[in-house]
C-alpha cells in the first residue's frame, strides 16, 4: 500500500527532495504539498535577477502544474499548515486536517527584522519571496524613488545592486567596517564598495541605525551619529531564522535550528526535516549547495536506504553582474598560517589563499574569480600544495613565466597621477619626457621637467616611474621600506596616498599591494597618521591602530599604571587649578606628583580604570589634557616677558599661550614642542625647540628644527616677524608643511635634513599664497580634531577602553 | 561541535570588545586580557606579558597576535608564545563565542 507523505513547504530543498523521490521510486508515497505562498517551487536564488529585470517570474518557476500533475501531487498552495498533531498524525490547515505517514518538514527560514522604531511602518520590506519583489518593484516606478538598504550582506547587496537598476537612488547600511564580512576580508571588501559605489550606490559602513522614520509610510532612516537617509521604502537584509515555529509547537527538539540526525530524522522518527529550518551537528546552512545534498538523503531515508549527510565546504558568489568575487573556507589568518596575497591595483584585483600545513584552507578573491572552483576543488580535496605553491596564486593557467613586477603600484598609477607635489608634475609628463628625449637618470628628469628638484620626497616615485619605463635599463636604488608588509618607503606611501586619493587603510593596502591581509603594528600607527592628516573630512581614526598611550590619552608606565598631566597653558597656572590637582592627587592616592621639564604638574602611577573619573574632575575644573603622550603638539614654555621681567621685550607668555591655544589637538608626525622666550636671554630655552621664537625689539625670530633629547641641535631662524600675527601664521604653516609631508616619527629636524631649509622657507615664508593656504589647510583639520580627548571618554562608549570587560572575583572558583 | 555549554562564564557581548582590541576580564588570580581579532576570533590570555608583565590588553593587535605595550614583543594570541620562543610564553584560556556572547572556560579562574 503507498504510505502518505506530507511535505510543509514548497521551497528549494523540498523541490529537489521530490524530484529524487519520484526518479528512485515514483509509487512509493502519494504526496501532498503545503506552501504559504500562493504558489508553487520556484528559484529563490534568482529573485535578485528578477528584481533587477534581467528575469522574469515565468523564468525561475522549477516546478510548474503539469509537473505536480505527472506526479500526482496534491498541492495545496496557499494554505499554511498551522499545527502538528502527533499523536493521530495529522497535519492541521485552514482546509482542516491532512493524514500522514511521513511528514517531510521544509520551511526554510524568515527575514530577521531589527527590533528599531517604525520597523513596522508601510514600506519596510523584507528580501525572501516574490511578493517582497513586487513590493519593491511598485516602489521604483515613483519619480525619483528612494531606497535604503539595511544590511550590506549578500541579500542586501543584490537588493541594492537590482534597485539602482530600476533607476533609484540606494544607500546601503551596513554595521560592520566592511561589506560581507562574514565572506571577505577588508581588502575585498573595500574593492566591492569601490565598484558598487561607481555603480551610483551609497555604501555607509559601520552605520548604527537608530529609527526608521515615517507617520504612515516610511520617509527616512535615522542613526545614531544623527544622519538621515531619505526613503521610500527600506529593504531589511540583516540576517534570516531557521522556521521552526510549527516544530517547536509539536514538541520536536530544536536548538537554533530543528535538530536532524545524518539521515535527516527530527527526534520523531517519522518526521523528517531537510533546508534552512535544520541545525545538522551544530551547523546552519544558508546557501542552496549543502540543502541540495541534505534533499538527496532524505529522499533514500524515505524509501529506506541508508544514506549520510556530510557537511560540505561552502562557496560563495554575488550575483550582481560586475562584481566578481568568490569565497570558500576559512579564511582567518593564526600562527599555523599562511597567506598568499596577490594585487594587481590596476585591474582591480585582489586573490588571498590561506594555507595551513601545505593544504589551502581558505580563498578570498575579488574582481578575477574565474579560477574560484579550482581552488574550491584544492580545498575539499585538502590537497597538498607545497610542490606548486609559488605559482599557485596565479591559478591553473600559470605556465611559469616571470616573476610578478614589484612596480605595479606605480605602472598602474594613471598619466595625470601627480608625482612630484611641489612643481606639479604628473607621471604622463615624466614617462613623456623619458621616453621621448631619450632621458635614463634621475638627474636627467629633474632637469627636464623639474619632478624631485624641490623637496625631493618624491624621489623614490620617480625613480620607480623610471624604472617601470625603462624596464632593465634602470637600476633602482634600494629604500628602507615602512616595514615587511610592503616594499614602498614612508615617503612613497604618502606621496601615493596623495596622488591615487586613498582614503582608507584597505584602500591603501589593496593599491599599493600591500604584503599582507591587514597590516602589522608599524605600519598601522602610520598609515593611521597619514590618511587622518591627508583627509581630515573623509578619513575616521582608527584607535585600535594607535599605540595605547595615544588610545588611552594617557602615558603608561612601567607597571601599568598612567600618568595624567593637564595643559597648564604657557606654563601658567592659578590657585583653583593647583587646587583641583591637589585634590585629585588626594582623592586617586596618586603616587607621585611630579613638574616636569615641560612646566606643568605630572601625577604619576594613575590606575586605568581610575582615569575617566580623575579627567571629569579636572574637567570640572576647566583643565584639559595635556597630551604629553602623543605625536602632537607637547608644550609651549614661555618665560615671564614684558608683563614682569624688566628685560622683556614682547609679551612671550601672551603668545606662547595663544600658539598653545591654536596648536594643541593636532596631530602630527611625531612630538611637536616650542617655546617663547622674551628677549635673547632665552630663558624659555627657546632656540632647542621643534620651533623657538625670541623676541626682540624688532620683532619676533623664528627658528625651527632644535632638538635636545636623543640629538642636540640649535633652531636655524627662517623669519624675523614684525607683527604676532605674522609669528603664528609662520608657526602654523611650518607645522602644517611637517604634517603633509614628514615621514611618520621623524621630528622635525630630521625631516629637514631631508628636505632642506630652503624647500621649507620657501613654503613657509617667501610664497604668502603658501603660507596661507597651509594655515587654512591646518585651521580646517583643527576644526575636525581639536577636541579635548578627556571629554571624549569620560563620557559614552570610548569610556569601555577603561573599564573591565567582566569582573569574576567573586566568582567561586569551583 | 561542542559539548560544555552552561557552565562556561559569560563575560560579555562580542560587540563590547572592539575589532583588533582588548578588554580586561578580572579574576581572582589575576587580570586576564580578552581580544577580538579584525575576523573575530576571540582569544583570552593572562593579561601579563612574559618579559616585565607589560599589561597586553593595551597593546596593539594584528592578526592573531598582539604587541606589548611596554617594550613591543609579539605575542602570539592562539599560542600565547612570543615571536621568538625564547622569550616566554603566557598562559591561554578557552574561550568562544555563541550567539553573540563572548564564553569564557570557567578553568581561566583556577590556578
Ligand atoms: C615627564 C617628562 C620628564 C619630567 O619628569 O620632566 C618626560 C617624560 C618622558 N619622556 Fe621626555 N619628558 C619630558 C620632557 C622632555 C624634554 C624636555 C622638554 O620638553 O623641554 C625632552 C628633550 C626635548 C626634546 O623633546 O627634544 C624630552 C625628550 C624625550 C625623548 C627624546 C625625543 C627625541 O626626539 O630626541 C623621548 C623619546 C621619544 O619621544 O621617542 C622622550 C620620552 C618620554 C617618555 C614619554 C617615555 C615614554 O614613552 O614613556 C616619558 C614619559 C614619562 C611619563 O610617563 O610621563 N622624551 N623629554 C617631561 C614631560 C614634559 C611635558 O611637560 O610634557
Ligand atoms: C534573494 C535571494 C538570493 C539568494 N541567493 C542565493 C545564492 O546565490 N546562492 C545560494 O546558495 N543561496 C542563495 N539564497 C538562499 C537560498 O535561496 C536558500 O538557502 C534556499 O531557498 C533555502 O531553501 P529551503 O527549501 O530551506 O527554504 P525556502 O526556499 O525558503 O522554502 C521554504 C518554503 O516553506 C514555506 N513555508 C514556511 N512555513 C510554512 C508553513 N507553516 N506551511 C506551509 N509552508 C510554509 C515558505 O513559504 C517557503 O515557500 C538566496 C536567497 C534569497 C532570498
Ligand atoms: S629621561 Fe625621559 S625617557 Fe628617560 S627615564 Fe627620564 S623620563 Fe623616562
Ligand atoms: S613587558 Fe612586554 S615587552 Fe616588555
Amino acid at each position: 500500500m503507498t504510505e502518505k507523505l506530507v511535505v510543509i513547504g514548497a521551497g528549494m530543498a523540498s523541490g529537489r527532495a521530490l524530484e529524487h523521490l519520484f526518479e528512485t521510486d515514483p509509487g512509493a508515497y502519494e504526496v501532498t504539498l503545503f506552501n504559504g505562498e500562493p504558489r508553487g517551487n520556484y528559484n529563490r536564488l534568482m529573485l535578485s535577477p528578477v528584481l533587477s529585470g534581467e528575469k522574469s517570474y515565468e523564468e525561475i518557476v522549477t516546478h510548474d502544474d503539469a509537473w505536480y500533475a505527472e506526479n500526482r501531487v496534491t498541492t495545496r498552495f496557499g494554505e499554511a499548515v498551522t499545527k502538528i498533531d502527533r499523536e493521530r498524525k495529522v497535519v492541521v490547515s485552514k482546509g482542516g486536517e491532512t493524514p500522514y505517514d511521513k511528514l517531510l518538514i521544509a520551511t526554510g527560514s524568515y527575514p530577521f527584522i531589527l527590533p528599531l522604531p517604525g520597523k513596522d511602518l508601510d514600506g519596510v520590506i523584507a528580501f525572501r519571496d516574490i511578493d517582497d519583489v513586487g513590493r519593491m518593484l511598485g516602489a521604483a516606478e515613483l519619480p525619483e524613488a528612494k531606497a535604503v538598504v539595511i544590511g550590506g550582506g549578500l541579500l542586501g547587496l543584490e537588493a541594492a545592486a537590482g534597485l539602482r537598476l530600476r533607476g533609484m537612488e540606494v544607500t546601503v547600511l551596513h554595521v560592520m567596517g566592511h561589506l560581507m564580512e562574514r565572506q571577505l576580508d577588508p581588502s575585498a571588501g573595500y574593492l566591492l564598495a569601490k565598484d558598487l559605489e561607481r555603480r551610483g550606490i551609497r555604501v555607509h559602513c559601520k552605520a548604527q541605525t537608530k529609527a526608521i522614520l515615517g507617520q504612515n509610510r516610511v520617509e527616512g532612516v535615522l542613526l545614531e551619529d544623527g544622519t538621515v537617509y531619505e526613503a521610500d521604502i527600506v529593504v531589511m537584509a540583516v540576517g534570516i531564522r531557521p522556521e521552526t515555529r510549527l516544530a517547536r509547537d509539536a514538541g520536536i527538539e530544536i536548538e537554533r535550528g530543528i535538530t536532524v540526525d545524518d539521515a535527516m530524522r527530527t527526534s520523531d522518527p517519522d518526521i523528517l526535516a531537510i533546508g534552512e529550518c535544520v541545525e545538522h551537528r551544530g551547523m546552519l546552512y544558508g546557501l542552496v549547495a549543502p540543502l541540495y545534498d541534505q534533499a538527496k538523503v532524505v529522499a533514500r531515508t524515505l524509501l529506506a536506504d541508508e544514506a549520510v549527510f556530510l557537511p560540505v565546504e561552502l562557496s560563495t558568489k554575488l550575483k550582481v553582474t560586475g562584481c566578481d568575487l568568490f569565497s570558500a573556507g576559512d579564511f582567518s589568518e593564526g600562527p599555523d598560517r599562511e597567506e598568499i596575497v596577490f594585487r594587481d591595483a590596476a585591474r582591480g584585483v585582489y586573490k588571498r589563499l590561506v594555507l595551513k600545513d601545505n593544504t589551502i584552507i581558505g580563498a578570498v578573491m575579488y574582481g578575477d574569480t574565474a579560477d574560484g572552483s579550482w581552488f574550491l576543488s584544492k580545498i575539499k580535496a585538502k590537497e597538498d600544495i607545497a610542490a606548486e605553491r609559488d605559482t599557485l596564486i596565479f591559478g591553473p593557467a600559470y605556465a611559469g613565466g616571470a616573476a610578478l613586477d614589484p612596480m605595479a603600484a606605480v605602472a598602474a598609477l594613471p598619466d595625470e597621477a601627480e608625482i612630484c607635489g611641489c612643481n606639479g608634475v604628473c607621471k604622463g609628463k615624466i614617462v613623456q619626457a623619458i621616453t621621448g628625449s631619450g632621458l635614463s637618470t634621475l638627474e636627467e628628469v629633474r632637469s627636464a621637467t623639474k619632478a624631485s628638484s624641490s623637496c625631493g620626497q618624491c624621489t623614490g616615485l620617480v625613480e620607480q616611474v623610471l624604472a617601470s619605463t625603462l624596464g632593465d635599463g634602470f637600476q633602482l636604488p634600494t629604500a628602507k621600506p615602512v616595514c615587511k608588509c610592503t616594499d614602498f618607503t614612508h615617503e612613497d606611501v604618502r606621496r601615493l596616498i596623495k596622488a591615487g586619493e586613498l582614503k582608507s587603510m584597505p584602500a591603501v593596502w589593496q593599491e599599493l599591494g600591500w604584503k599582507t591581509s591587514c597590516g602589522c603594528h608599524v605600519c598601522r600607527p602610520a598609515l593611521n597618521f597619514y590618511l587622518l592628516a591627508d583627509w581630515p573630512d573623509d578619513y575616521v581614526d582608527d584607535a585600535q591602530s594607535r599605540f595605547i598611550n595615544e588610545r588611552a590619552h594617557a602615558n603608561i608606565q612601567k607597571d601599568g599604571t598612567f600618568s595624567v598631566m593637564p595643559r597648564m597653558w604657557g606654563g601658567v597656572t592659578t590657585a583653583a587649578e593647583l587646587r583641583a590637582i591637589a585634590d585629585a592627587a588626594d582623592k586617586f592616592d596618586v603616587p607621585m606628583v611630579k613638574v616636569t621639564g615641560g612646566q606643568r604638574i605630572d601625577l604619576l602611577g594613575v590606575k586605568k580604570e581610575d582615569l575617566p573619573e580623575m579627567w571629569a574632575d579636572l574637567n570640572a575644573a576647566g583643565m584639559v589634557s595635556g597630551h604629553a603622550y602623543t605625536k602632537g603638539l607637547r608644550t609651549v614654555k614661555t618665560c615671564v616677558g614684558t608683563d614682569f621681567c624688566r628685560f622683556g621685550t614682547q609679551d612671550s607668555t601672551g603668545l606662547g599661550i595663544r600658539l598653545e591655544k591654536r596648536l594643541w589637538g593636532s596631530w602630527t608626525p611625531h612630538k611637536v614642542k616650542m617655546a617663547v622666550s622674551g628677549c635673547p636671554r632665552n630663558c624659555a630655552e627657546a632656540t632647542c625647540k621643534d620651533v623657538g621664537i625670541v623676541c626682540t625689539d624688532a620683532g619676533f625670530n623664528i627658528g625651527v628644527g632644535g632638538a635636545a633629547g636623543l640629538d642636540l641641535k640649535q633652531t636655524e631662524v627662517i623669519h624675523t616677524a614684525r607683527t604676532e600675527e605674522e609669528a603664528m601664521d609662520v608657526t602654523v604653516a611650518f607645522v602644517q608643511l611637517y604634517r603633509e609631508n614628514a615621514k611618520y616619527l621623524d621630528r622635525p629636524y630630521r625631516w629637514i635634513e631631508k628636505v632642506g631649509l630652503d624647500w621649507v622657507k620657501s613654503l613657509v615664508v617667501d610664497d604668502l599664497q603658501s603660507r596661507m593656504a597651509l594655515v587654512a589647510r591646518f585651521d580646517h583639520s583643527q576644526s575636525i580634531y581639536q577636541k579635548d580627548p578627556w571629554a571624549e571618554r569620560v563620557e559614552g562608549e570610548k569610556r569601555r577602553e577603561f573599564e573591565p570587560l567582566a569582573d569574576l572575583r567573586l566568582k567561586a572558583a569551583e | 561541535m561542542n559539548a560544555m555549554t552552561d557552565d562556561w562564564l559569560d563575560i560579555g557581548a562580542l560587540t563590547d570588545i572592539p575589532a583588533r582590541g582588548g578588554r580586561v576580564v578580572k579574576t581572582p588570580r589575576g587580570c586576564l586580557a580578552v581580544f577580538r581579532a579584525a575576523d573575530d576570533t576571540v582569544f583570552a590570555l593572562d593579561d601579563r606579558c612574559p618579559h616585565k608583565g607589560g599589561p597586553l590588553s593595551d597593546g596593539i593587535v594584528h592578526g592573531h597576535n598582539v604587541t606589548c605595550p611596554l617594550h613591543s614583543l609579539v605575542i602570539s594570541l592562539e599560542t600565547g608564545a612570543a615571536a621568538n620562543p625564547e622569550e616566554g610564553r603566557v598562559r591561554t584560556h578557552q574561550v568562544r563565542v555563541a550567539e553573540g556572547r563572548v564564553l569564557l572556560d570557567p578553568a581561566a579562574l583556577r590556578s
